[in-house]
């Protein structure tokens, strides 16, 4: 963990980690026992008044679409050959409610045939039926670009990794790139975006240069890889308060998808293995590789890592990470760090007030008058807080909280603050 | 199943830097020690005294309050022993006892307590205390009359004092370097303009105090006390005397930058020094205190909400 220094009046400049010229290749850790896979759906067998296609026993293939019901969307992408052994309901933060589905490995695998029989016609359909669920996840607003309140005219494939210790997207770059190279063909031909701008570190330029999309170099300083940051820093365009990226025509994806968009094609499969840094209890981060719905129960075992009670798991990195309840919570295709923290070295929050130190005010990348924005927030004023004191403008970044001499946990605040507006401004809508 | 472990959950970030509330204040209690050791040589137990008392006695008001309110007790904070020692500081070794408990009860109770406690008080508690107690009890804080027990090899007239009654010429034979030594009479950690200037140094390095109002403040006074001794030498004391008496340093370290009633923003903070300072030398040269630093605070406390009004635009904001 990054200290304070001792000389406070420098504040502290965390950089990102940055990759080995030659990285060694991913631990690949072996096939587990069960695979689940979290479709972005709620379950709710008896509400729903029709009853799901998928059931409990039904053998299931490698790179197999599985949807709840027949005219749903939202699908995932079996990462395993097996039968379903269970199909339960997940609430994830902010009321997100997913439909988890189990499956039991099976010893031989077998490849499902429908995507290989469309390989041949790179068309925005096969990719919109077949490869958001890839590793790196495809963002959904890419694929339909009229989705979006303005039309999606420029891509943004991040080659910078959006957190310290991480290196997986850098990975991608180094060892990809021509994948990455064939992905950003696909990217063009079906999206009809020419635009296509890749984000990396000054030391991958060249890598990233492979790429065929224009490169830019992005400040190995975190939170210079946020996508709003990227947006003011790299093309010049400050996102207004309360809008998003896509609202100005620009959609952010990982190079890690562009790279498997690529592979898909290139080998005539879905890919199902993810990359990920795992970043142990002493710090260390080290790359792994995993098929998508593997428990981090099993890479904790691969590694030897005993995770005990009152640990911390935690999804994604120590700035912008979000922790998980159990051992069996699966790897997600844009899951791109696991980390674990010991108990006796967790950072805690306290419900103490802000004492007005103002530590925050310089290191906020957003400009805001946190210690303000805080008194509101404590005390539930979300709609002053918005009004006057920018909530809206936090790209949350989590360095506020970091430095936070009075340990408030003042990120978790102000998401839970923009979530209530939220819903306040939902229900004010349906209601008219 | 069954044996579900169970993990730590919350929100991101999982880091922290480390710091907390308790280590800046006792950081600050730390960097004013070599200015109140010096006090304690100078006065001898009186002051070992004075200090024992006040910071004790704050510490008690302050679980009181929290048992009264039924707030969690917050003394591990080391706020109010820091509260305690500042104003012993500025008081002299003589104040009586009551003097002492009643200026650590307006400090804790009156100055930060019932806004809310720490964090939320719109003036600094020590200084909030310390008027009071002056506007009370005057006699009790002149240092002419409460120190003249004290013989030392040097003038024990309060300076500030012989500046506003005798003039220049009563200060003419006062060496800016003596009294910046701490060859001056005063409150017990005021006088030692040399230490106080180190643990200011140390706390601005350690970023435990913003020096914009540090340097604000001692610009302000020394600008305004320029000019007025540009205007009228033989009326006016000169720069250097105004900044080595009286709570001039105290003020510019320990008082001004007191977390909760000063700006947090770069120009504010700016402002808010720099007026605090020409008003401590207009308190001084034309108002009816010997000196000014105690009401030139509190007044700079007073603006510092819309002062601190003034700050740079929030990514993408227009207005
Ligand atoms: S998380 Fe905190 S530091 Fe980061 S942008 Fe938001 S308010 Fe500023
Ligand atoms: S860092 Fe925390 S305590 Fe300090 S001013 Fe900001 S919110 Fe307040």
């Amino acid at each position: 963990m990054i200290k304070r220094s001792f000389i406070g009046l420098i504040k502290p400049r965390m950089r990102y980690q940055a990759i080995e010229l030659t990285p060694p290749e991913p631990r690949k850790i072996p096939a587990p026992k069960q695979v689940t896979l979290l479709l972005n759906e709620p379950y709710d067998p008896f509400g729903q008044g029709k009853s799901p296609q998928l059931k409990k026993g039904d053998p299931i293939k490698t790179g197999q679409k599985l949807a709840l019901y027949e005219d749903s969307d939202a699908y995932v992408v079996s990462s395993a050959t097996g039968t379903i052994s269970a199909l339960s309901a997940l609430i994830g933060d902010f009321g997100r409610s997913y439909t988890a589905i189990s499956i039991d490995v099976a010893e031989n695998e077998e490849i499902d045939e429908q995507f290989p029989a469309l390989v041949k016609d790179t068309s925005l359909e096969t990719v919109k039926h077949f490869l958001t669920f890839i590793p790196g996840n495809l963002p959904d607003v890419i694929l339909s670009p009229n989705g979006s309140s303005t039309p999606i005219e420029t891509i943004v494939i991040c080659g910078v990794d959006r957190d310290l210790l991480i290196t997986a997207n850098q990975h991608t770059v180094v060892k990809e790139s021509s994948s990455v190279k064939r992905g950003v063909e696909i990217l063009k031909q079906i999206t009809g975006i020419d635009n296509i701008i890749i984000a990396s570190p000054e030391h991958l330029m060249q890598d990233a240069g492979l790429s065929g999309a224009e490169v830019r170099v992005v400040n190995p300083v975190y939170p210079a890889s946020l996508p709003k940051l990227i947006m003011r820093d790299l093309l010049g365009r400050v996102v207004p308060a309360g809008k998003t990226c896509e609202d100005l025509g620009v959609a952010f994806i990982s190079v890690q998808a562009v790279a498997s968009l690529g592979k898909a094609f290139n080998e005539g499969r879905i890919p199902v293995y993810k990359h990920f840094n795992l970043i142990n209890k002493d710090g260390t981060s080290v790359l792994v590789s995993a098929i998508i719905g593997t428990p981090v129960r099993d890479i904790f075992a691969a590694f030897n890592i005993d995770a005990g009670e009152k640990d911390r798991i935690i999804f994604g990195g120590p700035m912008t990470g979000e922790s998980i309840y159990s051992e069996d919570h699966p790897i997600q295709p844009d899951t791109d760090a696991v980390m674990i923290q010991d108990q006796k070295s967790l950072a805690l929050v306290s419900d103490y007030p802000c004492i007005n130190c103002s530590e925050c005010i310089p290191i906020c990348p957003a400009k805001i008058q946190v210690n303000m924005l805080v008194r509101f927030l404590e005390v539930g004023k979300y709609q002053e807080a918005a009004d006057e004191y920018d909530l809206y403008s936090c790209i949350e970044c989590g360095l506020c909280s970091f430095v936070c001499v009075s340990r408030i946990p003042i990120l978790q605040y102000i998401k839970l603050a923009k979530y209530e507006l939220g819903r306040i401004s939902r229900a004010e809508e349906t209601n008219v | 199943m069954f044996e579900q472990k169970k993990f730590t959950v919350s929100h991101a970030p999982f880091w922290h830097v480390g710091s907390s509330v308790s280590t800046r204040s006792y950081n600050i209690i730390f960097a004013a020690l070599p200015a109140v050791l010096f006090g304690v040589f100078t006065y001898g137990i009186p002051a070992v005294g004075v200090i024992a008392l006040s910071v004790s006695s704050a510490i008690t008001w302050e679980i009181a309050f929290n048992k009264v309110a039924k707030r969690p007790p917050c003394i591990g904070d080391g706020n109010a022993a820091m509260i305690g020692l500042l104003l012993a500081m500025l008081l002299p070794a003589t104040a009586p006892w009551w003097l002492v408990i009643t200026g650590t009860f307006v400090a804790v109770i009156i100055g930060k307590q019932i806004y809310g406690g720490i964090g939320a008080n719109p003036f600094n508690p020590v200084l909030v205390s310390l008027a009071i107690l002056t506007l009370s009890w005057k006699n009790f804080l002149d240092f002419n009359e409460v120190l003249v027990n004290y013989d030392f090899s040097y003038p024990m007239a309060y300076p500030l004092a012989s500046l506003k009654h005798f003039g220049v010429f009563a200060i003419s034979n006062l060496k800016p370097a003596a009294l910046l030594m701490g060859q001056q009479s005063g409150g017990i950690g005021a006088i030692f303009g040399l230490g106080l200037i180190l643990g200011g140094i140390y706390l601005i390095i350690r970023g435990y105090i913003r020096w914009e109002i540090s340097i604000s403040f001692l610009a302000g006074v020394w600008i305004t006390a320029l000019l007025f001794n540009m205007a009228d030498p033989a009326h006016y004391a000169g720069p250097v005397f105004h900044l080595v008496t009286g709570y001039t340093l105290i003020g510019a370290f320990f008082l001004a930058t007191e977390d909760s009633s000063s700006p947090v923003n770069f120009i504010p903070m700016l402002i808010y020094g720099a007026s605090a300072g020409v008003l401590t030398v207009l308190i001084r040269n034309i108002g009816a205190f010997a000196d000014g630093v105690v009401f030139a605070i509190l007044i700079a406390n007073l603006i510092n909400p819309l002062v601190d009004k003034i700050r740079p635009k929030a990514l993408g904001k227009v207005i």
